[in-house]
């Protein structure tokens, strides 16, 4: 798991079956010193996570889909934890 | 999942079992700005509705494959969605 800051939010009416419903969060990933690298990533979020929020997330798929209930779903990204702090 | 636009459909004359009828799109990974970060690849579409012009999400690995129908396919990119807007907080989005 990697930590990461909520920066943004992505809208989308036309995927795979699987993401209908979905709350897709842009992600920055951080840095030792809590800082962005410039890296981003697009996640699920599981937990309410919201704006400006530091969060933990899983980035792997197996996981992912165990969370999320769903076989063979086509996700490793999501959301699992919102950091209270470090 | 990452961003990404679609800049062309790769039109194979020949592929791997399983991939028949699968559509294939060339997409250029974007940064969340939507500004050009890094080389093209060529993806599956697993919506199947996506086209030239059009801002994706995508993934990548092994869940790649799992867009599809037949799932033990030897692909690594997909296309997951299409993308309707992207909320930046804080700044105006793409």
């Amino acid at each position: 798991m990697i930590l990461a800051r909520v920066t943004g939010r992505i809208t989308s009416t036309i995927h795979h079956k699987d993401m209908q419903g979905r709350k897709l969060l842009i992600l920055d990933k951080l840095d030792a010193a809590g800082e962005p690298t410039g890296g981003y990533v697009i996640a699920i979020d599981t937990v309410g996570a919201g704006a400006g929020e530091t969060v933990i997330m899983l980035d792997e798929g197996n996981g992912a889909r165990q969370i999320l209930g769903v076989p063979n779903m086509p996700v490793r990204s999501v959301v699992v934890g919102i950091v209270d702090h470090i | 999942m990452f961003l990404g636009k679609v800049i062309g459909r790769v039109v194979p004359a020949v592929v791997y079992e399983g991939m028949t009828g699968v559509p294939l799109l060339w997409v250029q990974p974007l940064d969340k700005r939507g500004q050009d970060a890094g080389l093209p690849f060529v993806c599956a579409d697993g919506t199947r509705m996506a086209g030239p012009g059009e801002t994706v999400y995508w993934e990548a690995s092994r869940e790649a494959a799992l867009t599809l129908d037949s799932t033990f396919v030897p692909v690594d990119h997909a296309v997951v969605g299409i993308v309707d807007t992207i909320q930046l907080d804080g700044e105006a989005g793409p």
